[in-house]
């Protein structure tokens, strides 16, 4: 009985010296957390990933409430409802968050590309790739049996004419879309750029212009007439660096085949935003 | 004296590497390891918790635990005593080491119950270590740990780039890099028994 008791004893004891030890240091090294800071931590969402580039949101909610930024718009998954929120508790204007919105880089619907087989199996991109890549002429453009449509978990993408199509205005920029895509041409964008081309052939141009009307030809006309140098045509198809581009849509506009588009792709938090 | 200290330590590092060859702090180990940089500051926070908590743990055991005959009570009396000294160090680090505590910050409390740890305090009474010995013997564990961690994330930095079949992908692949790599710290065995003969 005495060798339980002093067990009891010996660990009790050990468990209340480190108990006051504890509260003891709780008190002194009290380290007094900015009110500022603790409201905005509350408003972030916790996620904890790094977009904004502090390291996760105590970061962020730390560099906010003590000055070191002015930028209430770099909270991503937050979107703008986060942007606003920052603002109103620390007197900053509320600047607009840059979502990403998913882009097909392809118009080749059943108008434009031919099919060279006809295809009878399982209804999924991925079967349809793994039989010479797919039933379609080009092979590098879109399949149409709706993987993408399949994984949206927003039903933000339909099938037309063979051809998958964003709703930008419901798309969240997830990603899911870009992954399930076995020819890889979803790509996320910044809903800020206006410019998009649409075709992901890397064929020569006399080849694409045989199968598809509506295929980059790599002509280099887009190049020549950009403003800014922003367009660049590497591996036969025209590629866009959103950096240096200001949207003049110049691109579009000398496109013989019409395969660069200009239009405006703003997600659904800046549509929110806008309604309100 | 000096010699059975060193050989304890090389011993520690090399032969009986707590991670590689008695797989302790696994979790870590794989968890922390994408990158060199946080690789480091785990290595450097677990060797540090290591050293304090033998510190602690080895004069409990002696004067207390042995002098009461509860030596049973090993276990449970390690954990609360690690998991408080560690507590109480990030208390004082954040307070007047702020620098300090904001990089090792994050990985403090994740090894306040780590078994690697745990392990070095229960082995150092088990081995009948003295104090000195078993200080020695916790430095020369966490420096272990942070080799085969930093190397480690060297090895995964590169498996980055590789292309591994789809079933391989993420875990499979790091445990098998992790096995080849422990095969490599296999070869170390035998030689301090020869250094030092």
């Amino acid at each position: 009985m005495t060798e339980v008791l002093t067990a009891v004893a010996v660990v009790a004891a050990i468990g209340a010296v480190c108990a006051a030890v504890l509260l003891v240091a709780s008190k002194l090294m009290f380290v007094p957390v900015n009110e500022k800071e603790k409201l905005i931590r509350d408003v972030l969402p916790g996620a904890n990933c790094g977009a904004c580039g502090y390291t996760g949101c105590d970061g962020y909610a730390k560099a906010l409430a003590e000055g070191q930024t002015d930028k209430t718009n770099l909270c991503v998954p937050g979107a703008d409802k986060v942007s606003n929120d920052i603002a109103q508790i620390t007197g900053l204007e509320a600047a607009d968050v840059v979502e990403m919105v998913a882009t097909v880089r392809c118009m080749g619907d059943c108008g434009k590309v031919g099919k060279k087989s006809q295809y009878r199996g399982a209804d999924s991109c991925a079967a349809a790739k793994m039989l010479f890549g797919g039933s379609s002429q080009c092979t590098y453009g879109c399949l149409g049996y709706g993987d993408c449509q399949k994984v949206c978990p927003n039903g933000a993408i339909c099938i037309e004419n063979g051809v998958a199509h964003v709703n930008t205005r419901i798309c969240t920029g997830c990603g899911l879309c870009a992954k399930a895509c076995p020819q890889g041409i979803i790509a996320l964008m910044e809903d800020v750029d206006k410019v998009l081309v649409t075709c992901s052939s890397k064929d020569k141009g006399a080849a694409v212009r045989k199968i598809c009307s509506h295929g980059c030809i790599a002509c280099k006309k887009c190049e020549k007439n950009c403003p800014t140098q922003a367009v660049k045509v590497e591996n036969n198809i025209a590629v866009i660096d959103y950096d240096k581009c200001i949207n003049c849509g110049e691109c579009a506009k000398n496109c013989p085949v019409g395969c660069i588009m200009v239009s405006d792709f703003s997600g659904i938090h800046r549509f929110e935003a806008k309604e309100e | 004296m000096l010699k059975g200290l060193i050989a304890i330590m090389m011993t520690s590092v090399l032969v009986n590497n707590y991670v590689l060859s008695k797989f302790l702090g696994i979790c870590p180990f794989l968890g922390v390891s994408k990158k060199t940089d946080q690789a480091v500051g785990m290595g450097v926070s677990v060797t540090f918790v290591m050293l304090i908590a033998t510190a602690a743990t080895w004069p409990i055991q002696h004067y207390l635990l042995n002098r009461f005959e509860l030596e049973y009570m090993q276990t449970i009396v390690f954990i609360l005593v690690i998991a408080t000294l560690v507590q109480f160090v990030e208390m004082v680090l954040k307070k007047h080491m702020p620098a300090l505590h904001k990089s090792l910050g994050v990985y403090l409390p994740l090894i306040t119950t780590n078994c690697a740890v745990l392990g070095v305090t229960v082995n150092n009474i088990k081995d009948g270590f003295n104090f000195v010995e078993s200080m020695v013997n916790s430095l020369g564990c966490g420096l272990g740990f942070l080799l085969a961690m930093v190397l480690f994330a060297g090895v995964r930095e590169k498996m980055e780039k590789a292309d591994p079949p789809e079933s391989f992908k993420g875990l499979p692949i790091t445990l098998v890099a992790a096995s080849i790599v422990s095969l490599a710290f296999y070869g170390f065995a035998g030689i301090v028994e020869n250094l030092f003969a």
